[in-house]
């Protein structure tokens, strides 16, 4: 059951920086991890996370083991024209979330 | 440096523990070889080439005493105009002293408004984390801030 | 974690120190309790205060998918009976553990939400830690927030406060320390690195950096007793849940935090 915790301003005035967070739920196992039998747990991680904004990429980050469990990311971007995010996750063992927010810029 | 008689005192307290509670498999970690100077130098060759890296304009965020290695509050900045003619294409982060050097890396643009990103890193010991700008005319700009971590994360143990 | 001869020397010169002074384990007094929160580093804490950066909030949120859907033999789910948990859980996690009458002890609100299940749902009950049963309770304990923990003034939950004291105050172990030693008489101090919290269950169910994941107050008391080398109670013990009563009672009139986060 992945969950996605989005926060991105529900208004904005046109030309607004707005500052947008993300929270997905993962385990990030970076597979450096042994079992008591000395076996390797494989790594399972999100390797890449998108952001559009009415369709466009305006963000997008490549992650590595060292991004700590239950992915965190923020970033900024101008609020130019009313309409959504969309927001991809895309991982190991073929992960793949996807969320969406609505902004109304006027 | 912790030496093989201690983690395999550490490992036999684990399991003489009561059950995992991840479940079936109790989880005891090795510690793993630990990344080189070599592997960070090559880490950001992969990104930079051959090109100049200078010091400024980027400010790393991070906590210097850090309390537990496994989640590491980090923000990177980048003081820059963002306009369409001079903005931040990426900023890209690195470590020392985990077993892999990438910490991650973020792709922005003009349209970002601001050059600022956060987010939550593991450190594995006590190290240095280095984060890279690459501007619109593909110069690159960094700086570097050493940490403490009393805690380390990639080495956690079950009880 | 500094190695394990580095805290067993700690923790021996701690005891030794303690054995040494003329011991009456005194409890802290009112007006000096602090939660876990104030021994937190600002970066810590700023993780807790922000519902959209509070990792903990993810499990709140797969409480509430939980609480609406429907489940067991009897294709109930826990919205049909309870309604709106805004209002109906409303400070209910602040006066837990409970006395539970058909069982004639104390439950905590993991062991309630179980009985619910098994009772009304007709559905198996939900394991200790699995992340169902740790969404339901971050979502109860979540409402709340804010309210003053207030463990029932019951006749009948006194023997069970009261065998949950000696079960904080024993000495035991290897290394023959009590919750006490630490957690009321050390509470200013740090152990190898880190804080001594005067370890009040004001979060429960917490994020623990630690884990990286949400867990229990019982996962969390397992860990400390198996910290201080001693033998650890399974979940669900009776022992852990007059420990869970002490400690509730001990706070009492402190607010809720859950979902916290700690180091």
């Amino acid at each position: 059951m992945a969950s996605a915790l989005i926060n991105v301003p529900k208004r904005a005035k046109r030309g607004e920086i707005i500052e947008i967070k993300t929270l997905m739920s993962h385990i990030m196992e970076t597979g450096y991890r042994h079992t008591a039998t000395g076996e390797v747990v494989p790594r399972d991680i999100i390797t890449s996370f998108v952001c559009r904004y009415n369709g466009v990429e305006i963000f997008h980050a490549d992650l590595f083991p060292a991004i700590a469990a239950n992915p965190f990311i923020t970033f900024f971007t101008v609020a130019t024209e009313s309409g959504k995010f969309d927001f991809e996750w895309i991982g190991d063992k073929g992960f793949a979330e996807t969320a969406s927010a609505s902004i109304l810029v006027e | 440096m912790r030496t093989l008689e201690q983690t395999s005192r550490r490992r036999f307290l684990g399991l003489a523990g009561s059950t995992a509670v991840l479940g079936a498999i109790p989880i005891v970690t090795v510690r793993p070889a630990e990344a080189t100077p070599a592997m960070l130098a090559t880490a950001i060759r992969n990104v930079v080439g051959e090109a100049p890296v200078r010091i400024g304009k980027v400010k790393l965020d991070v906590p210097p005493l850090v309390e537990n290695g496994n989640t590491v509050p980090m923000t990177v900045s980048v003081q820059n105009p963002m306009t369409a003619n001079d903005y931040v294409k990426s900023i890209h982060v690195f470590n020392e002293k985990n077993p892999q050097p990438n910490v991650g890396n973020f792709y922005l643009g003009p349209h970002a408004g601001r050059a600022q990103i956060s987010t939550r890193i593991r450190l594995a010991d006590s190290q240095k984390i280095v984060a890279i700008a690459r501007l619109s005319d593909d110069s690159f700009w960094s700086t570097s801030v050493d940490v403490v971590v009393t805690l380390a994360a990639c080495t956690e143990e079950v009880i | 974690m500094r190695s394990a001869p580095t805290i067993a020397v700690a923790l021996l010169l701690i005891a030794a120190d303690i054995a040494a002074s003329p011991l009456s384990a005194t409890e802290i007094p009112q007006a000096q309790r602090r939660s876990g929160y104030s021994f937190m580093t600002p970066d810590t804490q700023a993780i807790q205060d922000d519902d959209t950066a509070n990792p903990g909030m993810l499990w709140v949120l797969d409480g509430e998918a939980l609480w609406k859907s429907k489940v067991g033999a009897a294709g109930k789910a826990c919205a049909d009976c309870h309604d709106d948990a805004r209002v109906s859980m409303k400070d209910v996690a602040a006066h837990y553990p409970a006395f539970d009458k058909t069982l004639g002890r104390p439950v905590n609100l993991e062991q309630r939400i179980d009985l619910c299940r098994v009772q009304h749902q007709q559905a198996t009950p939900l394991a200790y830690e699995s992340r169902d049963l740790l969404a339901l309770t971050a979502f109860v304990a979540q409402q709340s927030r804010g309210a003053a923990i207030s463990t029932d003034v019951d006749p009948q939950l006194e023997p069970f406060v009261a065998r949950g004291r000696e079960l904080f105050m024993q000495r035991q172990g290897q290394l023959n320390l009590g919750c006490t030693n630490c957690h009321d008489d050390n509470w200013d101090k740090r152990l190898a690195g880190s804080a001594i919290t005067q370890g009040h269950p004001t979060g429960y169910p917490l994020y623990r950096l630690e884990w990286q994941s949400l867990g229990s107050l019982q996962r969390r008391l397992r860990s400390c007793i198996s910290g201080i080398r001693a033998q650890t109670y399974d979940y669900g013990a009776p022992e852990l849940v007059e420990l869970e009563l002490y400690l509730m009672s001990r706070a009492r009139g402190m607010p809720m935090e859950a979902p916290a986060v700690r180091p």
